[in-house]
């Protein structure tokens, strides 16, 4: 297979906007998950509610599109019913660390063997571009008209803290490192936590002065900061600026694991 | 081995009734008072190879429900009230997703936090109607230990077969009590719809209003989602004819079969004065009953009260008056009166207290 066999043919066209960064991540995961050599009957994609979690309707595998948040515990029923099932979940900024904050720490904690890609598009997108937990200080929205005033959250580092075996931050722009990043994560056993920022130029990128795609994508790439790179800045003393998003595999461990096939359950 | 008798909470009870029922995925949240369904199944799941799984809250515990649902396993939750309010989000995703499982709502006084340890029925009106959208579901309530078993049973073999979420209403009295009990040796079992490989998997067989269950795991690709879907699964959210048709097949699958589905005792139909009851209240008009031997008291005491069984009351061809006793301010009371130009006396009772005998033979007497 190629990852082209993934897509249900018969869903085409999709309702991703021109220039969205969303149809990048998903190739990526499907690169991923076809270089696993995984079949179709064996594979299960399950979203919550966003333009991210439209992701799993284009697939052909088995999928549950669920409701707003709520992707996580859906996913920990389907895995740990059945863990021969390989579990993908794709969520987004405001699917994931909103509604669904609780169900990420606890999928976390548990470490249950989810994988999990975020596409973090830092806007409330299929809504019309309202602000989120990932919004940057300062930028607009149509809920943050005069500049958004709320920290942002750290999606990897809160993986990171509740318990997340594997964790990996890239950009729509870093497609080779997602990719395997992506595949890092479907190898782990545990929670792995892969987040992808991508641009929106709809809903985001037009009220913060991107006037083109490219400028969006331009702006985060120029933006990352290898982890290794940041943790010799650290080490040298030097500051971190605020606007950087630390980029690269952030977390890689064994923590006990829930929902392991039965193989890897029993070593 | 044959049925064997014990003597055992409605809870365990309960418990007991889904693991003969081959439940074998439980996602819960503690709740009073029916966190003894969770404690048993934590204990007896996994030495039957199922799983137990505590959820962050009861949110979740509904969607690990459904979840699992789909990989094919008979799969339960157990709340009260305020666990019952949050899951009403997933239950109306159940309801359009045409999963079959299994809630047990063991009521307590509301609204809010309320009474935790007192028994009401206040959750009847919510279990029919709580998740936003139109829609039908089924809805059980035992009135015994015994029932607490037979009707869990029941609910699983009636959520396969409808597909639908299915809730057995139980109450914090019929709960928490210790009764003897007969435990059969065997269990019914019906399955779920057959799905044939390649048809539209949300496209009903002919003559059926209810689609084979194409179970996640088996190579079928089947995309389920709580958007309006076409037969294909496929979201088509802005189609009017389509929605209109989806909602009504599904209210249709469960109301169509409100015949079938009635589960209710008559008892001396040719009475002017007729008590209806359902789960703990029934207890207390079987005690008038046994009061008052020779008296021509009617009684219809139902079991499903969701689709609402309404024509039993016809079967009271003399009837003059229904009193209707509910640990609630009248919501059974007011659905009779839907359906019947006789007179309903609702008798409502709030607290946590039953009815006592004396209260429902006065109310009988005054007419008699």
């Amino acid at each position: 297979m190629s990852f082209e066999d993934w897509f249900r043919q018969d869903r085409l066209p999709h309702i991703y906007c021109a220039g969205c960064g969303n149809g990048t991540i998903i190739n990526c995961t499907l690169a991923a998950v076809d270089s696993m050599g995984w079949k179709k009957e064996d594979t299960v994609f399950v979203s919550g509610i966003g333009c991210s979690s439209r992701a799993p309707g284009y697939i052909v595998t088995d999928s549950l599109h669920t409701t707003h948040g709520r992707a996580l515990a859906f996913a920990t029923g389907v895995k740990m019913a059945n863990p021969k099932l390989h579990v993908v979940v794709f969520t987004g900024d405001g699917d994931l660390a909103a509604i669904g904050g609780n169900h990420f720490i606890h999928a976390c904690r548990r470490n249950i063997d989810l994988t999990v890609v975020c596409m973090n598009n830092q806007i409330y997108g299929m809504t019309g571009g309202q602000g989120s937990p990932t919004t940057p200080r300062g930028c607009l929205s149509t809920t943050t008209p005069y500049g958004c005033a709320e920290p942002a959250f750290d999606l990897s580092e809160l993986a990171i803290a509740a318990g997340a075996n594997y964790v990996s931050r890239w950009t729509s722009y870093h497609v080779k490192e997602l990719e395997r990043a992506v595949k890092a994560g479907l190898e782990t056993p545990g929670f792995s936590f892969i987040e992808a920022l991508v641009q929106c130029p709809t809903n985001f990128g037009r009220r913060n002065k991107f006037r083109q795609v490219a400028d969006q994508i331009e702006y985060l790439k120029a933006h990352s900061l290898l982890k290794a790179k940041r943790d010799r800045m650290l080490e040298q003393g030097e500051a971190i600026p605020e606007d950087m998003y630390i980029v690269g595999e952030l977390m890689r461990r064994s923590r006990p694991a829930m929902g392991l096939p039965p193989a890897e359950a029993k070593p | 081995m044959t049925s064997r008798l014990e003597f055992w909470q409605g809870n365990i009870a309960s418990a007991e009734g889904a693991l003969a029922a081959g439940c074998r995925f439980f996602g819960g949240y503690p709740i009073t008072p029916s966190t003894e369904v969770a404690e048993h199944m934590a204990v007896k799941l996994p030495k039957k190879g199922g799983v137990f799984i505590q959820m962050e809250d009861e949110l979740a515990s509904i969607a690990s429900v459904i979840g699992a649902a789909w990989t094919g396993a008979r799969a339960m939750t157990a709340t009260s009230g305020p666990g019952f309010s949050l899951m009403m989000e997933n239950i109306g995703y159940a309801v359009m997703t045409e999963t079959p499982c299994v809630i047990v709502n063991v009521q307590r006084g509301g609204p809010s936090t309320g009474q935790p340890t007192m028994a009401a029925q206040g959750d009847m009106m919510q279990c029919r109607f709580g998740s936003h959208g139109d829609y039908a579901i089924i809805a059980l309530c035992p009135a015994s230990v015994q029932e607490m078993y037979d009707l869990t049973v029941k609910a699983f073999n009636l959520a396969d077969r409808f597909r639908v979420p299915v809730f057995l209403m139980a109450d914090e009295v019929i709960g928490h009590m210790r009764e003897r009990i007969i435990v059969p040796e065997t269990v019914e079992h019906t399955g779920r719809p057959a799905f044939v490989a390649g048809t539209p998997p949300f496209k009903p067989a002919a003559g059926s209003l209810i689609p084979g269950f194409p179970e996640f795991g088996k190579g079928y690709g089947t995309h389920v989602t709580g958007l309006t879907h076409d037969e294909r699964g496929y979201p088509c959210a802005t189609n009017p004819g389509l929605h209109a048709t989806l909602v009504k097949r599904l209210v249709d699958k469960i109301e169509s079969a409100t015949e079938e589905l009635a589960d209710f005792d008559v008892i001396n139909p040719d009475a002017e004065q007729v008590f209806i009851a359902y789960g703990a209240p029934v207890r207390t008009v079987q005690q008038v009953i046994a009061d008052h031997k020779g008296k021509n008291i009617g009684f219809l005491r139902i079991r499903t009260v969701w689709p609402f069984p309404s024509h039993a009351l016809a079967l009271f061809k003399k009837a003059k008056r229904f009193i209707v006793p509910e640990l609630n301010l009248g919501q059974i009371a007011r659905e009779i009166e839907r359906h019947t130009n006789i007179p309903v006396m609702s008798v409502p009772k709030l607290g946590g207290d039953l009815h006592t005998p004396a209260e429902l033979s006065g109310i009988w007497e005054a007419k008699a």
